[in-house]
């Protein structure tokens, strides 16, 4: 397979580097892919965007680092694999916990409320919550030991070799798993219904019996755990976090849903992977310090000739 | 750690059950426990086990003592007010059936509009005595820099406050970016200053132009947005420009900025301690010169005027008073003619504009370019009065806090928006003199580590508060026969 | 046939619109004559509104051309005009089924913004009457007295300081003509004005309408499902059903058109037969 797969490379006169960092920003893509379907979810229902959003994707980093610590050096699991596996559940159910409670004490009351009330309360929850870290956690890096540095040889041409590590591999695997069961649940539960159904009207919905207030927590929930994947795949990838850290990776995402379609999960997902592959591809090509005006710039791009998103539904404004 | 505590304590009291009249205590004790008990959970990695780096990595030093002390403050907090029968957050149920859709009623509050009639001189009464006012309080001209200081911050937001409300408050246009234009306007008049040493009051003028057009530049590609399309794409520009800024290394000093930025002049004289200076004119104005003994004895005693470096501080506060108030005057000028009233109409119903004639174009153009203008002044007054400029001070958090004191304002109102700018700078700054907290928390506890740990507790709970906003009440920009305030429930929030 | 044609202020030609695969008019021509009230009427979803959002500049026609000719002579292709200069260049002004007021601003601040280019060239566009010209400030009190004058038509004087939101329905439904009004328009296009309205008002809704064609010249284009309201003031009326013209015609000739009695009643009778059986089932 290996030696077809060179065959076919070098036929097509493809850069190795390109399939190396074709590779890396799907990697990328993935994590920003992950975090963006919160946003998406949770606009899609309540049509507010959770600024939030990135701050709990940080949080649900440190508390995987610290579990993953509690793991290693405390209890002593041996395999990094199996360690890595139990702390993405923990992280998980704690950052759910998590995005249950912002959910119902700086969103729910502002419900129905003027539009941008529940804006900036987000806005002040993403405040507290970096700054709540770094009072609990301290201001500096917080560097893992090394996780899994192993790698997979694809092909080798012209000296360069193109690699596959295990932590990309991992990372695309979760990613397609998590999707997978995720989208199995949105479509085919009965939550995914009554989501859907609060997406439509929300007033219909629970004069319908839906429990409007119980959908909407859930999708909190559920985007939390979202989160906490990525989360714990971004400490994997890099291997350090920090307080600050849930900014940009959340402006991204946000981004991400917005250039897929912000309410479209399967343009959440979309959008996460084209600014994933924008920003490696421009680092390499480029320059790294202009990257994120690059994903930026894409993003105005198609906003200006496609005013909602890829995927997104347009918005027919009844006359 | 009492503070960080405060957020699951919260939490619970919105708690799902319906409200009893008279709760029993077994109820509340019970609500208390669960309450607790959530708390724990949030709490355990992130407070109980504090990431140290040890000489191999990071080592865990466990706190536990710290999470039952939260446990016990929440536990408590629950009980006490359960069985108060208070609520931290009232519930806003509209039906009582589970599941009914939370909506929330707006009271009528006509009262705000006279009280804003009367605050409005009150404020300015204030604003205009102020450096003299700490001067009396701080006992002399030195110590009062503190004071004159906080007053130059806080006005300049109010000033940012009133350019943002003219694109957000009037126009309905969510702009997630404006401090985009305060740094067009800070790094326009420091490199013009710096390369072609022009003086501020040449730059000024040109600061503003130059954050129009780019307003104008960022207006164009969002003309079509809505909503939250439009608020990511105004965040996206500001950070284009921040991250140009730190990338442009050859014009703009990248992130070490632009330091030796020349200081005002009191229109073309220096505030230096020489005859040339401010203070040489002033004391030759006064007569004081060639050691003759000038007017004005009474005040300044024997000597005459002494050279004291709060002369420009005290006039820089002048500056940004009066560049707020022409901001005041212009945006409450704006709303009288047509253009204003077409920007309100565009945040109530841009298809009813678009059917009455109006071009939506340039209309949403011009509340950019206009909002964007003020922004630019703002700027370079930083800019002048700092000396020293980098990307640092134009990041999102500076966007959100101008926002924030818009909303928390009430959308429109010029006198919410610089209530709520005091509040909003005021407050925090209020949070670093509370440095006696270390008694009470041991002499480990720097109040300066939760300022923004309060301040972002502090937007959730004024939002909780007042949903829109301080003062929510319109003035009518034209009365056929009774002034009458139009009630905030009416009045759309538009859909940019 | 040339004499009607020029007297015609608005002559629709071959109106076409498609929305994707959907016909929602197809090739609909129709005059509207100068100073009569046309009426278009048609069952649901038969395509009025649709044509009235091209007439006005809110949807683009997939083909056909619409010509309005002011009394004065000019004439403008509403197709190729941008949305905003059918009102404020070729003087067309609207109305929307669901009212689409300025909730939040007061009844006088509606009628106000309706008068927006006016007041926008008296004040310099902006600059001058940020200095406080007086130019400004005469223009702006005749806007007032305007507005006064179509307050008083509409009897909406009192609550001239209210906020439009604070209006009853059938109020609201005034405001919103008096403000299209405002706009000095040669076509004043209504869409359902009677909708939602009880007897009374829609008796001074049609004292109105026929006192805005007699003393002020307007010529007006309304859709109406009250029939009432279209016999008894329109002086031409055009039928549609499924985006075709079925009729053109005066109000006694259409009442009399088994092809429009049809219409509204649905169907042929073994149609009928056919909807009964697939209700029944």
């Amino acid at each position: 397979m290996h030696a077809s797969l060179m065959d076919l490379i070098a036929w097509l006169g493809v850069d190795p580097n390109f399939v190396q960092q074709l590779i890396n920003g799907l990697t990328l893509g993935s994590i920003y892919g992950l975090i963006a379907i919160g946003y998406t979810m949770v606009f899609g229902i309540i049509g507010m965007v959770n600024f939030a959003h990135g701050d709990v994707f940080m949080l649900s980093a440190f508390i995987a680092l610290i579990f993953f610590l509690v793991l290693t050096t405390i209890i002593g699991i041996g395999s990094v694999a199996l360690a890595l596996f139990i702390v993405m559940l923990i992280a998980m159910v704690l950052t759910s916990l998590w995005g249950w409670a912002l959910e119902r004490l700086a969103y729910r009351p502002l419900r129905g409320s003027f539009r941008l009330a529940p804006l900036i309360s987000a806005i002040g929850v993403s405040i507290f919550l970096s700054n709540f870290v770094q009072v609990a956690q301290g201001a500096r890096n917080k560097p893992t030991p090394p996780m899994l540095p192993d790698v997979i040889p694809l092909f080798e041409r012209d000296g360069y070799v193109v690699a596959l590590s295990y932590k990309q591999l991992i990372i695309m695997l979760t990613t397609i798993v998590v999707l997978a069961i995720f989208w199995f649940v949105v479509q085919r539960t009965s939550l995914g219904r009554a989501q859907r159904a609060c997406e439509q009207d929300r007033k219909m919905a629970a004069l319908v019996g839906i429990d409007v207030d119980r959908t909407i927590a859930l999708t909190f929930v559920l985007g939390a755990g979202l989160a906490a994947i990525a989360g714990t795949m971004y400490l994997l990838y890099y291997g350090v976090v920090n307080f600050a850290d849930g900014f940009v990776p959340g402006v991204k995402a946000f981004t991400a849903a917005v250039l897929g379609g912000i309410g479209s999960l399967p343009g959440a997902v979309i959008g996460g992977l084209i600014i994933g592959l924008v920003e490696v591809l421009w680092s390499a090509y480029f320059s790294i310090a202009y990257k994120d005006v690059a994903a930026f710039c894409i993003l105005i791009i198609v906003l200006t000739f496609m005013p909602s998103g890829l995927l997104g539904r347009p918005e027919v404004e009844k006359v | 750690m009492a503070a960080s505590a405060r957020l699951p304590a919260g939490a619970v009291s919105a708690a799902p059950e319906p409200p009893r009249p008279a709760p029993g205590f077994a109820d509340a004790l019970r609500d208390a426990l669960y309450a607790a008990l959530i708390t724990l959970g949030l709490s355990i990695p992130l407070l109980a086990l504090r990431t140290e780096q040890g000489p191999n990595g990071l080592v865990l030093e466990p706190r536990w003592g710290l999470v039952a002390a939260c446990c016990g403050i929440v536990f408590v907090g629950r009980l006490l007010l359960r069985l108060l029968g208070l609520r931290a957050v009232p519930s806003r149920r509209s039906m009582a059936a589970r599941g009914a859709v939370t909506t929330r009623a707006e009271p009528e509050r006509q009262s705000g509009f006279a009280l804003s009639a009367l605050l409005g001189p009150v404020f300015l009464g204030i604003a205009v005595t102020f450096p003299l006012l700490a001067y009396l309080s701080a006992g002399g001209l030195t110590e009062s820099r503190y004071w004159v200081d906080l007053g130059i911050l806080i006005l300049t937001y109010v000033m940012l406050g009133w350019g943002l409300n003219i694109v957000v408050g009037l126009a309905g246009l969510l702009d997630l970016g404006y401090v985009a234009f305060y740094a067009v306007g800070a790094y326009s008049y420091a490199l013009l200053a710096t390369t072609f040493s022009l003086s501020f009051w040449i730059c000024l003028p040109l600061a503003g132009i130059l954050a129009a057009f780019w307003g104008i530049l960022l207006g164009f590609p969002v003309l079509r947005l809505r909503g939250d399309y439009l608020a990511i794409v105004t965040l996206a520009f500001g950070e284009i420009i921040r991250l140009v800024l730190i990338n442009w290394v050859d014009v703009t000093g990248g992130g070490a900025g632009i330091s030796s930025i020349p200081r005002v002049t009191f229109f073309g004289i220096p505030f230096t301690n020489d005859e040339t200076g401010f203070l040489g004119w002033m004391r030759w104005l006064l007569g004081w010169r060639d050691g003759a003994q000038g007017s004005l004895g009474w005040l300044f005693g024997p000597e005459g005027p002494t050279f004291s470096p709060m002369h420009r501080i005290i006039f820089l506060y002048y500056l940004i008073l009066v560049l707020a108030l022409i901001t005041n005057l212009v945006t409450l000028r704006l709303r009288r003619l047509p253009v204003g009233r077409a920007w309100e109409a565009l945040r109530e119903d841009e298809i009813a504009c678009r059917s009455l004639g109006i071009n939506t174009t340039s209309t949403k153009l011009t509340a950019f370019a206009i909002g964007a203008m003020f922004g630019g002044f703002a700027g370079s007054f930083f800019a002048v009065r700092q000396g020293f400029i980098s990307p640092e001070s134009f990041n999102f958090l500076e966007s959100a806090t101008i926002l924030a004191i818009v909303v928390l304002g009430g959308m429109g109102s010029q006198i919410g928006v610089a209530i709520a700018a005091v509040a909003m700078v005021g407050g925090p700054e209020m949070l670093r003199n509370l440095g006696f907290l270390s008694h009470v928390f041991g002499s480990g506890f720097d109040p300066n580590e939760y300022r923004f740990l309060l301040f972002g507790m502090g937007m959730v709970l004024m939002m909780i508060w007042r949903p829109r906003g301080l003062i929510s009440v319109r003035e009518p920009s034209v009365v056929l026969r009774e002034r009458r305030a139009i009630s905030g429930s009416h009045v759309k929030e538009g859909h940019g | 046939m040339a004499d009607v044609a020029a007297q015609a202020v608005l002559t629709v030609d071959h109106l076409t619109m498609r929305f994707g695969g959907l016909v929602a008019v197809s090739d609909l021509s129709f005059r509207c004559r100068g100073g009569e009230i046309t009426a278009l009427i048609g069952p649901n979803g038969a395509g009025k509104t649709t044509v009235f959002n091209c007439i006005t500049g809110f949807y683009r026609p997939t083909e056909g051309m619409m010509t309005l000719r002011q009394p004065a002579g000019a004439t403008f292709l509403l197709e190729r005009l941008p949305g905003h200069e059918i009102t404020a260049r070729a003087k067309v002004a609207r109305t929307f089924q669901n009212i689409r007021l300025f909730t939040g601003m007061t009844v006088l601040e509606n009628l106000m913004v309706a008068q927006h280019n006016g007041l926008m060239r008296a004040s310099g566009y902006t600059a001058g009457g940020l200095l406080g010209l007086p130019g400004y400030r005469r223009a702006e009190k005749d806007a007032v007295r305007k507005a006064e004058r179509w307050l008083e038509r509409t009897g909406l004087v009192d609550r001239a300081d209210d906020p439009a939101g604070d209006l009853p329905y059938g109020d609201q439904r005034r405001l919103e003509i008096a403000r299209a009004m405002c706009t000095d328009p040669v076509l004043l296009c209504l869409d359902e004005p009677a909708a939602g309205l009880n007897p009374r008002e829609s008796h001074d809704l049609n004292e109105l309408l026929l006192s805005i064609r007699d003393r002020d010249g307007t010529s007006l284009l309304l859709i109406e499902h009250d029939m009432s309201v279209v016999m008894e003031i329109s002086d031409h009326v055009v039928v549609l059903d499924y985006g075709v013209k079925i009729a053109d015609s005066t109000p006694e000739e259409v009442r009399r058109d088994p092809r429009v009695v049809a219409a509204y009643l649905g169907v042929e009778d073994e149609e009928v037969e056919q909807v009964e059986a697939e209700v029944l089932t």
